[in-house]
């Protein structure tokens, strides 16, 4: 064993330590760690977002290309800041109705193709009894199809549609319980991914062997 | 009223129906609209950046001019952010610098740990929850024990059964298809009512139905 010398790696045991206090019960040390996150993420987002958009996306193009074009949406980012001016904050819908508008135009044709027209041309593939991926095919059509009528509320749950709903209802338990199951796993490696880190960088163990 | 309500929406109006048609219109000019669009949409951006930015010190600043409880950790916050935007600019990003260790040992040490707190939390929350009461609360545990066995190596060691019968499909394998097929088709219909309710919803913006966005106020 042999204890690391970075202060970085002493820095990153001590807040991986502090966040881990928690499972005691909230305490200064949590809530320093918490605050620092919000600290270094802010100041992370504001270097990357003058190195990777301001002056790449702005400054040079306006300043030394002259897309002077460019000034217009400047000025409606100008007007979407004079939100913090109460009396001038309704300047800001400018920009906003802008953005929100061509969002909302450009969704409904993005959406209609990548998640209603893909999922349904995924879901109509031959139907067999003869191969598993036949078998697949059909299990997946029947999951789709009831899980559908499960969340079509505009027609009374009984009879034939209710017996589907409730086929429906066993699609999404097996699938809630698979995305709980892969959730945990996903969070357990994280967990594993810290403890290594104490092991390895902070004590200098070689669980290689 | 005019100002402040009509011309914002006719905005939206107008700027939904030129690039909801856009999308169909296989011409440069249709394309070269919506790179303009683009362009200015990250310009705009650079802004919302700012007014986040802003959002952030003055919310901090008055906790501490307030002294509100805990303000210390406000000082925290805004000391760490300028400790980081200075040495990103005079020190640049690159590896070992203090802009780059900041985030690789205490950012992500954080991040990870927090993430994986969750872990804890969710089995214990999980424990209350999944107690087979029924039939289908018996299929969430099951395919949740069957997910998590087959995410793990030791899933293929409990996989006793393949001792017996070598071609029987082992536990991952049993995880990869609940995963891949009814999992699948779950997710699938859930998209498609998710896929639906954008359009629908994008249509109320374009037409000026839904205006929650545009905040309370004339």
């Amino acid at each position: 064993m042999q204890l690391s010398t970075n202060i970085w790696v002493w820095l990153g045991v001590f807040f991986t330590l502090s966040v881990l206090s928690f499972l005691y019960k909230d305490n200064p040390f949590y809530k320093l760690a918490e605050h620092v996150t919000v600290g270094v993420s802010i100041g992370y987002a504001i270097v990357l977002w003058w190195n990777l958009t301001v002056y790449p996306r702005f400054i040079i193009p306006v300043f030394e290309n002259g897309h002077f074009i460019l000034i217009i949406p400047a000025i409606l980012g100008l007007m979407m800041v004079l939100r913090i001016v109460p009396k001038w904050s309704w300047l800001s819908r400018y920009a906003i109705c802008f953005t929100v508008g061509g969002g909302a135009g450009m969704g409904i044709p993005r959406s209609m193709q990548a998640s209603v027209l893909r999922q349904l041309e995924a879901t109509m593939l031959p139907l067999s009894l003869n191969s598993a991926t036949g078998i697949n095919n059909i299990v997946i059509f029947i999951g789709v199809l009831t899980v559908l009528i499960y969340f079509f509320f505009s027609k009374e749950h009984k009879g034939v549609f209710g017996g589907a709903a409730k086929i429906g209802i066993w699609f999404l338990m097996v699938g809630f319980g698979a995305t709980f199951g892969y959730t945990v796993m996903a969070r357990l490696s994280l967990f594993i991914g810290r403890v290594l880190f104490i092991l390895q960088d902070f004590l200098g163990l070689n669980l290689a062997g | 009223m005019l100002w402040k309500k009509q011309i914002p929406l006719a905005i939206t109006f107008i700027t939904g129906l030129v690039f909801g048609i856009q999308y169909f219109v296989p011409h440069r000019t249709s394309e070269n609209l919506f790179n303009a669009y683009v362009d200015w949409e990250i310009v705009i951006g650079i802004f919302g950046g700012i007014l986040a930015y802003i959002s952030f010190y003055r919310a901090h600043t008055m906790r501490i001019r307030k002294k509100a409880p805990a303000w210390q950790y406000s000082l925290v916050a805004i000391g760490i952010s300028l400790l980081m935007i200075f040495f990103g600019f005079i020190q640049g990003t690159e590896t070992g610098t203090f802009f780059s260790n900041m985030y690789f040992y205490v950012l992500v040490s954080i991040e990870g740990t927090m993430f994986s707190l969750l872990a804890f939390y969710i089995s214990s929350a999980a424990y209350r929850a999944f107690r087979a009461r029924s039939a289908q609360a018996t299929a969430l545990l099951i395919a949740a024990i069957i997910v998590m066995l087959g995410r793990i190596p030791l899933g293929e060691q409990l996989s006793f059964w393949k001792l017996i019968w070598s071609n029987a499909p082992s536990f991952t394998d049993i995880a990869n298809w609940i995963l891949n097929i009814p999992n699948m088709a779950a997710k699938r219909a859930m998209n498609l009512g998710i896929g639906l309710g954008i359009m629908m919803l994008s249509l109320k913006i374009v037409l000026g139905i839904e205006r929650s966005y545009m905040g309370s106020g004339d």
